[in-house]
């Protein structure tokens, strides 16, 4: 026992202090381990700040310190009136922001731009807090009534009828193309070699066409009624708010469980028709303002939501197309696809720009800029397939299986259980997407629109600005209102996909 | 007595029905048959009108117009153009010039892109937000953007030719483009050529020696000196006995623009330096990806098996990084290709400038000429889509061994 407490060992006096260990956190302990650690890294750090200096500091200087901020017109900005070298020339972009804001848009109209996009932002912003209720109804009123109110308040002008009448001509335009059609072969029939076939057809043709004729006779008759009236809009939109409530109880299971479809279709028409009479769409509307005079961000960001809203829906019609196992569907699906997303975008709007008008017929004209608007849902609808494809391959086969196993349909399956997933999924990826489309629609300058681009490069000509640092001024500025869009939308889809992956996450 | 088992049915109307409609059966077919009227309806409907519209414009269908005059000048050509050739020589001209920006744009942003990667991959700790800073920036601007601040605003502040900036003294950068040295051929030239396509021959030759030897009887060869000698050695002797293959003629100052030398016009300085740093912050991107999702345990095991860390790099890390890397590299390359036709922006002469442009608004063929320069670009990317699935089968089948 005495042995061990002999041979213990107990300290009596005190450790030397040792020195504190090396600082690895905070900026002290940054520069140690990241920055000076190693000749090579001094080496490098070196570099870069050398790089940083001189590319920050002259840009701070041209922003800020050399910058003129006030003056009538281009003396101002001459370096022999300011008396030192002049940088970014900012009184320019005060006189020019209108006209890269609104284009050549009147300026007594301007309200309508600013009342549209702070119904944008109002309708927008809540959709991207996931954190907010009603996403459904939200995403309703930004995607489906937002660009019908935001045209009429826009472009102005009214209409002459609703539902009812839109149907009836729509049919009738229809129904005469497949008369003219048959026609053409029975006049063909006359010199071709199979005339008696090519009269069997075309004979067929014009008979179908004759019974569609007799078959929405109804309601073209309807129409024509409707128009004699006093106030078309209003009566047809009765007729239409009728027929549509009976479908949607009809087909929501009558009785039983229609009163929900029945109501939700009346609360519908109900919106439109407050719409229509609060912008009085009935008797004329607001004054038309033309295309061509629309211009600056305005552009931009008309055709960038356009696009966005039209290309989601093309994009997952393609997808399903192509994953779906109906040969004819499938191939024009996978050449459609490959088609748009083969060649550049620039070609695509020359091609919606002069190749189009020829393609309709020769009494409709198409306004320029809902030409390249076809250009672009069509260009981008390409790409959004392949997001959504993507999304869709990452369902496992279980999900749908287990749907049909319960007995849905396809469709149901596909819109209830797979789609919902997959689009989740991709949220990141289709965001990507705006952002390309974003940048792209800069492109539409090249045919003749003025975007913000488009303007800003049309104000480089007006002599009364010409100072050495007027382009550089409007890049800068062009520059930091794409920036702050594009990055703002890199951000929150980085913060989308964080939130998707958050269990993945340890 | 044994029961042979019977052959299944052979279920001949289910199949076809299969391979008509897919799994809806004879649904799919219906709806097979209405979707084909209604695309026929569809293409009637576009070529009536297409033909009742240029009969109104009085407007010839075809690629006659091909072998017309064009009449216009192009101001950079790679082939001899004059105003008096056809509208074919025309198509050809543009599309040289969009596939030299191609390539020139091309080994830029690579260069860039791989050395700003490598900045975002450092472990200095500044180099790295450079690197950050300069993807974020460069790629949240739209490209037509950039390419428009190169030419409206950079290049057009460069001083006039007298004032222009030397670059060492070989070639001066002004407001009228980029003028540098041009090469002259002299006598030397054909062996020179022909001496160096023979080292190169050499050199994947004993290559090609080497990496059978090392795989089939495990010899390593060291074979870089003989082809060092194959590559630089022979065509500098061949210098020596037939003298030099070219001489550079240095433009001269005179009078108010430069003599001698050749001059790249300011349009095509300004779209290679737009196109090539736009996808070189991609391609940054992709390679930092590329090398990142190789585990590091890859290179660890490399240094348990006794190999340096050069030949773990180069023997284990880069070739997996590669199989990541290399789909998107090429996509980013077709997207520069297809990016170029932006020139048209700043008047270019590529092919959708001066073919799709300037010869549309002459002939007013539009149906023909904008069919043309799209069948360009699909081909392009079928061609490269199908080099990619070829490339994308080998590498699953060589992970599949």
């Amino acid at each position: 026992m005495s042995d061990v407490i002999s041979s213990s060992f107990v300290r009596r006096d005190l450790l030397a202090e040792r020195p504190a260990p090396v600082k690895t956190t905070g900026f002290i302990g940054l520069m140690r381990t990241r920055l000076f650690n190693s000749p090579t890294n001094i080496l490098l750090t070196i570099l870069g700040a050398l790089l940083l200096w001189f590319t920050i500091v002259p840009s701070v200087k041209f922003l800020m310190v050399d910058a003129v901020w006030s003056g009538q017109d281009r003396t101002a900005c001459l370096a022999e009136n300011a008396g030192f070298a002049v940088g970014a020339c900012w009184p320019y972009i005060q006189a020019k922001l209108p006209q890269l804001i609104y284009g050549f848009y009147p300026e007594a109209e301007r309200w309508r731009v600013d009342l549209t996009l702070l119904l944008a932002a109002v309708l927008l912003l809540p959709l991207l807090v996931p954190r907010l209720p009603a996403k459904g109804l939200n995403a309703g009123l930004f995607f489906a009534a937002f660009p019908v109110v935001a045209f009429f308040l826009l472009h102005g002008g009214g209409i002459k009828g609703f539902g009812l009448s839109w149907t009836a001509g729509l049919l009738q335009l229809f129904d005469e193309s497949i008369l003219g059609a048959g026609q053409a072969l029975l006049s063909l029939s006359k010199t071709s070699a199979v005339a008696p076939l090519l009269w069997v057809v075309g004979s067929l043709v014009v008979l179908l066409g004759t019974a569609i004729q007799w078959l929405i006779f109804p309601l073209t008759w309807l129409r024509d009624y409707i128009q004699g009236m006093g106030r078309p809009v209003w009566a047809d939109f009765a007729i239409t708010a009728a027929i549509v409530g009976l479908i949607a109880f009809v087909l929501g299971g009558g009785v039983r469980t229609g009163g929900r479809a029945l109501a939700s279709s009346i609360g519908t028409l109900i919106g439109i028709a407050i719409v229509i009479k609060l912008m009085g769409l009935d008797h004329g509307g607001l004054p038309i303002v033309a295309t061509n005079l629309w211009g600056g961000l305005l552009v931009t960001l008309v055709v960038s939501v356009t696009g966005i809203v039209t290309s989601l829906p093309i994009g997952i019609a393609l997808a399903l197309g192509r994953r779906s196992t109906i040969p004819l569907i499938r191939i024009f699906s996978i050449a459609f696809i490959e088609f748009w997303r083969g060649v550049p975008l620039i070609t695509v709007l020359f091609f919606a720009t002069y190749m189009l008008p020829l393609f309709l017929p020769g009494n409709f004209t198409v306004d320029g800029l809902v030409r390249a608007l076809i250009g672009i849902a069509l260009f981008t609808g390409a790409y959004q397939a392949e997001n959504v494809r993507g999304g869709l391959a990452a369902i496992p086969r279980g999900q749908g299986e287990a749907a049909a196993a319960l007995g849905l349909s396809w469709w149901k399956t596909t819109s209830l259980i797979v789609l919902p997933q997959a689009l989740r999924h991709v949220i990141p990826n289709l965001v990507n997407s705006f952002i390309s489309l974003f940048k792209d629609t800069s492109l539409v300058s090249i045919v003749a629109l003025f975007d913000l681009l488009g303007s800003l490069r049309a104000s480089f000509s007006d002599p009364k600005w010409s100072t050495p640092s007027t382009a550089f001024t409007g890049f800068a500025f062009a520059g930091i209102i794409y920036f702050i869009f594009c990055f703002g939308m890199s951000r929150y889809s980085l913060f989308v996909e964080h939130r998707l992956n958050a269990h993945r996450r340890n | 007595m044994s029961t042979e088992a019977r052959k299944p049915p052979l279920q001949i109307a289910l199949k076809i029905r299969r391979i008509l409609g897919g799994k809806a059966g004879w649904n799919g077919v219906a709806v097979q048959f209405a979707f084909a009227a209604i695309l026929g309806w569809i293409g009637y409907e576009i070529v009536s009108n297409a033909r009742a519209n240029l009969e109104n414009q009085h407007i010839a269908a075809g690629f006659g117009f091909l072998r017309n005059n064009a009449g216009f000048d192009v101001n950079q050509t790679l082939i001899s153009y004059t105003g008096s050739d056809t509208f074919l020589r025309v198509f050809v001209v543009g599309l040289l010039n969009t596939l030299v920006v191609s390539v020139v744009g091309i080994v830029f942003a690579t260069v860039i892109g791989f050395i700003v990667a490598l900045c975002r991959l450092s472990p200095n700790w500044l180099l790295s937000r450079v690197g950050e800073i300069y993807v974020e920036v460069i790629r949240n601007l739209p490209l037509l953007f950039q390419i428009l601040f190169w030419y409206l605003a950079v290049l057009a502040a460069l001083p006039n030719p007298r004032q222009s900036i030397s670059l060492l003294g070989i070639a001066f950068l002004s407001n009228r483009g980029l003028v540098v040295p041009s090469p002259i051929g002299q006598g030397g030239l054909g062996p020179f050529l022909a001496v160096l396509a023979l080292g190169i021959v050499a050199s994947l030759v004993l290559r090609f020696h080497a990496r059978r030897a090392l795989f089939q009887e495990g010899r390593m060869i060291r074979i870089w000196p003989y082809v060092l000698g194959a590559l630089f050695g022979l065509p500098l002797a061949t210098m020596l006995v037939f003298g030099l293959p070219f001489t550079f003629e240095l433009p001269q100052l005179r009078g108010f623009n430069f003599a001698g030398g050749s001059r790249i016009i300011p349009e095509f300085v300004a779209l290679t330096v737009a196109l090539s740093t736009y996808t070189a912050a991609f391609i940054a991107e992709i390679v930092r990806a590329g090398i990142l999702s190789v585990h590091q345990g890859q290179m660890e095991a490399g240094s348990s098996l006794g190999l340096s860390r050069g030949a773990t790099l180069r023997l284990i890390v880069v070739p997996q990084a590669m199989r990541v890397i290399v789909p998107p590299l090429t996509n980013q390359y077709l997207n520069l290709t297809k990016n170029s036709s932006l020139a048209v922006a700043i008047g270019y002469p590529d092919l959708v400038s001066v073919f799709a442009g300037t010869s549309l608004s002459q002939t007013g063929q539009a149906i023909e000429i904008i069919a043309m320069t799209m069948g360009v670009y699909l081909l392009i990317s079928l061609l490269t889509s199908a080099v990619m699935s070829v490339y994308g089968w080998h590498v699953s089948r060589s992970l599949g061994a």
